[in-house]
């Protein structure tokens, strides 16, 4: 096994794409080292993109935020500014995993484990968040949404890495959040999920919204049909039980260990119409 | 000499709350766990397990591996010894035979479960050996599997081992059901007759497992001629050995075995499982070899408990009397015959005094990992499903299910359902002080639930031998052979200073190895407070008779005339001489001159292990939208005869609560249809987390039990008893829907909630 630690993300994406074996990405580590450690994968080639110049930045573009791939949970979960314009984004990422995994996970690394289930990637859907892409061609920027294609698999061709995700910027009197069932308290993996982000109009009535889904499909699942059930509502009682409909209606879950699908389908309508209140008390704060 | 003493005895040092002597090394690292002993030139064992629930194992080639640069040692189970004859195992709380102990460590004609060891190595690296498992190749023939002890008792059902059965099977049952116990006594048709209702309910409960945080660990040394070392995690070193030197055609006397701090057992570690195979691989290969178990390996291959199937019917009149109980227990401890349902029957209705009362129990086998003794090993399942069906008959007539409890509790001189006639025991004291609990009264919000269950378990004694030194500078050294599993070395300073008068600063306690002292049982049973607390405390007096001894001499009087009081030797009255006291330091300081070193010793069997009897006060509030129980609060109260250390006795009795919880709302052992285990790591087998539980609050009551003289009961493993019926009661109360399966995970629950909607 082969450790490298190249100085840029072009230099990255060329090991990479000429790696004929196994290769692996790292940055922090919480899912490679795992399967290392267990016998999962044996790879030849493993590439620490830590050191990359901006890999660990929190830069403000346009009015949002561009989140470098290796910045970890707490960095992030310090940054005010990114907590104030998306409060369910951060909440999301800082529910995975304890407090020493949360000092070296990363949000493009959860993106790009590809599980249905991962903690930071229904918000990053709902916020419309873009991942910048670097290949051994050149860079290109991609929908959040379009990162996984299936359980443990991604949009990424050959040499491709994430090099940062850029949370966009919002109109006054929006919010999201995010909540995620899990049998425990903390320390565990969705069972089902669901992350809200709306913006209310000048009536107070919610003007544009955006509903995703995490743990009831074999991807993190974007929801207009639920989104449009909050459209020109005040969230009341309807509304939302229109939402949790919606939702449980797009639900594709498996049984499994972890769940059944009748519970997920049930769960994932709850989970949003409790996000959606949440949010919704978020957007009437700000202005 | 008056060295007997009343259990009304006041105590000055037993009680007390010393700081735990193992506590800096543990918080350090310095401790010394199953695997941090290390040995040079020593190797990595690995072992090769099967990917099979059930599988004929037709050839195993190792050649390959054999043959990979840096593997020392490949054994399979052809390199064990053969054994003349079977030979039974007694440990306490259960029995198993040498032949599946042997088949467990190595599978010799087939591979019983997933994860069911089957071939090993020893290598120069971790790499090496990974790698060289990779190379063994295994032909398999697969075989039908069962998993559900249900499905197992069929007549159809595959057979895991056959001829098997215990003579008390009845015939024309599968091969897989290998025992059956009865106890009870009374005319159960005319107690039902006399109820004024009769529930009669079905039960599961699922396998959970120990869940101790250290994997099982362990370093062999095997010499040319013949000797060998063993440094193990392990709740008893001299079974390890007695098995070992079995397994190895060995003398035990040329095995030395020796136990390391232990984190966590709870029954779980009363189990050899890699031991031998080290053992085998040391002395294949010439070199010591450390086998270390991973987590995955820690949960498919040793032992969870038993999974059990429950049918309860018990009859009540209307005010409350039971009438009538009856039970039927069908438990499964896996691949390999065990008697754990025998205990479950025996402790299903320990805790009522009735007239007519009757257990059936069934051991089956399953394609499932050999079942470990686990706190009060097979009690929790039995009383979990009585304590249900009496709450449901409270909630039927609106009766407060404390003065139910009450109203039939066993007490001193009831003939208990499993035979014997109880001593002073403590379960009416601990329903009492349940009732004048705070937590017991204070009012439920809406979605909440409040539910309540006693619990019991026997406790053991045992063989037990202890020895304790009186150092010239006034110290006591005491050795004992049980690992410290529960705080074990700091009761056992605290009784000897209690005895000797000394304070407690001056007593330490070690663990021996098997060669230097006399056989222990394991520790197991809730045994070692009370049975190396009996030895110590003999061991104790003995040494003060040997000073009182000294003392006489010195004085130049009859040993008879000199008494032991206030940690000195004193002459017994005016008549016997006019004498200072001599202290225990001040003997000690001049033993050498008065006839050597001073030491005392006890070695014996103790019997006399008094009942524990437990009430549990569980509040939950139940999400009903998604199924979710949250414990909002929760009491122990519990009999500890006397509380030797009472921190210990609290963080045994909010430990094995915790467990319980666990086992009530999450744990379980999940398999695919393929009879693979689907959960083998602490992800999704959920043990709880710290912001899962509240505080758990501690009430320790203490009725002396007459068998020790300090009044000692056991208290490690009564306090796993209650909570599953405390869960359970509380959880069908809080949604109005009677739970009847274990675990109560939300989807669960949340489809009982949609199914009374």
């Amino acid at each position: 096994m082969r450790y490298v630690r190249p100085e840029t993300a072009e230099e990255a994406a060329d090991l990479l794409g000429r790696e004929e074996g196994v290769s692996r990405i790292l940055a922090g580590g919480t899912d490679v080292l795992v399967q290392l450690k267990s016998g999962l994968v044996e790879p030849d080639l493993i590439v620490d993109i830590k050191r990359i110049a901006g890999m660990r930045d929190i830069t403000p573009e346009d009015g949002g935020f561009r989140i470098g791939a290796a910045v970890s949970g707490a960095m992030l979960g310090e940054h005010a500014g990114v907590k104030a314009l998306w409060p369910g984004v951060v909440e999301g990422f800082e529910l995975i995993g304890s407090t020493q995994v949360q000092g070296r996970a990363t949000m493009a690394g959860n993106l790009c484990n590809g599980s249905p289930a991962g903690d930071a990637v229904p918000s990053l859907v709902a916020a419309a968040a873009v991942a910048r892409i670097q290949g051994p061609g050149g860079t290109r920027d991609c929908p959040v949404a379009e990162i996984p294609v299936g359980p443990g698999r991604t949009a990424l061709g050959k040499g491709e890495i994430i090099t940062s995700i850029l949370l966009p910027a919002r109109p006054a009197r929006s919010g999201d959040a995010y909540l995620r069932f899990i049998p425990r308290t903390e320390m565990d993996i969705a069972v089902a999920s669901a992350a809200v982000s709306l913006t209310l109009g000048a009536d107070g009535r919610v003007a544009a919204a955006r509903v995703a889904l995490g743990a009831v499909a074999p991807t993190v699942r974007l929801v207009d049909a639920a989104a449009e059930c909050l459209l020109g509502t005040g969230l009341e009682e309807d509304a939302l039980a229109a939402l949790a409909a919606a939702c449980s209606a797009a639900c594709r879950p498996i049984d499994d260990k972890r769940g059944t699908i009748a519970f997920r389908s049930q769960v994932a309508g709850v989970l949003a119409r409790r996000a959606a209140a949440i949010a919704h008390q978020r957007a009437g704060r700000t202005s | 000499m008056a060295l007997d003493s009343s259990s009304k005895r006041v105590f000055k040092v037993v009680g007390t709350r010393p700081p735990r002597p193992d506590g800096v090394d543990k918080v350090t690292g310095r401790a010394l766990y199953g695997a941090d002993v290390s040995a040079p030139g020593m190797l990595v064992g690995r072992i090769l397990r099967s990917p099979h629930a059930h599988a004929r194992i037709r050839a195993i080639d190792t050649t390959a591996a054999e043959a990979l640069p840096g593997v020392k040692a490949v054994v399979t189970a052809r390199d064990f010894a053969r054994l003349e004859g079977d030979k039974i195992i007694d440990m306490g709380e259960d029995r198993t035979s040498l032949r599946d102990v042997r088949d467990n460590c190595l599978a010799r004609d087939k591979a019983l479960y997933d994860g069911h060891a089957v071939a090993a190595v020893a290598a120069l690296t971790p790499e090496i050996a990974r790698a060289a498992l990779k190379l063994i190749a295994v032909d398999y023939e697969i075989l039908p599997h069962v998993i559900d002890v249900d499905a197992a008792m069929r007549p159809d059902a595959p057979v895991v081992l056959a001829g098997r059965a215990h003579e008390n099977v009845p015939g024309g049952m599968s091969p897989n059901v290998t025992n059956h116990s009865e106890f009870g006594h009374g005319d159960l048709e005319a107690g039902f007759a006399q109820a004024d209702r009769i529930v009669e309910r079905s039960f599961t409960t699922a396998a959970t497992h120990q869940g101790y945080i250290e994997p099982h660990a362990c370093l062999a040394s095997v010499t040319g001629d013949g000797r060998a070392d063993l440094w193990c995690c392990t709740q008893g070193q001299y079974n390890v050995r007695d098995i070992c030197a079995d397994l190895m055609g060995m003398q035990a006397s040329q095995l030395r075995v020796t136990a390391s701090e232990i984190g966590g057992g709870f029954g779980g570690k009363t189990v050899v499982f890699i031991e031998p195979v080290a053992l085998l691989l040391a002395r294949k290969s010439g070199r010591p070899v450390k086998i270390v178990m991973s987590r995955e390996e820690v949960f498919r291959a040793t032992g969870p408990t038993v999974s059990a199937s429950i049918d309860v019917r018990i009859g009540m009149a209307r005010d409350g009397r039971i009438t009538a109980g009856e039970a039927v227990l069908r438990y499964s401890g896996g691949a390999f015959p065990c008697e754990t349902v025998d205990m479950g029957a025996q402790a299903a209705f320990a805790c009522y005094d009735l007239r007519a009362v009757r257990t059936l129990g069934w051991n089956v086998l399953t394609n499932r990992p050999k079942e470990a003794a686990y706190r009060a090993p097979g009690a929790p399942q039995a009383i979990y499903a009585v304590e249900s069906v009496v709450d449901e008959l409270c909630q039927g007539f609106g009766l407060d299910p404390l003065e139910v409890r009450l109203k039939n509790a066993a007490r001193k001189g009831t003939k208990s359902s499993y035979g014997p006639t109880f001593e002073a025991i403590g379960l009416e004291a601990t329903l009492e002080a349940a009732k004048a609990h705070p937590h017991y009264s204070a009012p439920l919000g809406p979605g909440q639930g409040r539910g309540l269950s006693a619990g019991f378990w026997f406790n053991f004694g045992g063989n037990t031998s202890v020895s304790l030194s009186v150092n010239t500078d006034g110290t006591v050294g005491i050795t004992e052979g049980n690992p410290d599993i529960g705080g074990s070395r700091a009761s056992i300073s605290l009784m000897a200073a209690e005895e000797l008068g000394i304070p407690y600063e001056r007593v330490r306690t070690a663990i021996a190895d098997t060669s230097s002292l006399g056989h222990n049982d394991v520790t197991d049973g809730s045994r070692v407070t009370f049975a190396v607390g009996l030895a110590t405390i003999k061991a104790a007096r003995d040494a003060k008779q040997k000073m009182c001894a000294r003392a006489a001499r010195i004085w130049g009087i009859d040993e008879e005339a000199v008494l032991w009081e206030d940690g000195a030797a004193k002459p017994s009255g005016p008549n016997a001489g006019d004498f200072p006291p001599m202290t225990l330091a001040e003997i000690a300081a001049v033993s050498f001159k008065t006839g050597g070193p001073i030491a005392g010793h006890n070695e014996a069997h103790a019997d006399g292990a008094g009942v524990s009897f437990g009430v549990h006060i569980c509040d939950v509030e139940v999400d009903r939208e998604t199924g979710a129980t949250k414990v909002l609060r929760y009491t122990v109260i519990q009999d500890a005869g006397k509380a030797v250390h009472p921190d210990y006795v609290e963080g045994q009795m909010q430990g094995g609560a915790v467990q319980g919880i666990g086992w009530a709302l999450n744990e379980e052992y999940i398999y695919g249809e393929d009879g693979r285990l689907q959960n083998a790591g602490f992800l999704d087998y959920r043990v709880p987390v710290a912001s899962d539980l509240p505080n758990i609050d501690t009430v320790i009551l203490e009725i002396p039990n007459p068998g020790h003289p300090y009044g000692v009961r056991g208290v490690g493993e009564t306090p796993i008893v209650p909570p599953l019926a405390a869960l359970s009661n509380a959880v069908s109360r809080a949604i109005g829907q009677r739970m009847t399966r274990l675990p109560m995970s939300p989807p669960r629950v949340l489809e009982a909630i949609n199914a009374g909607r």
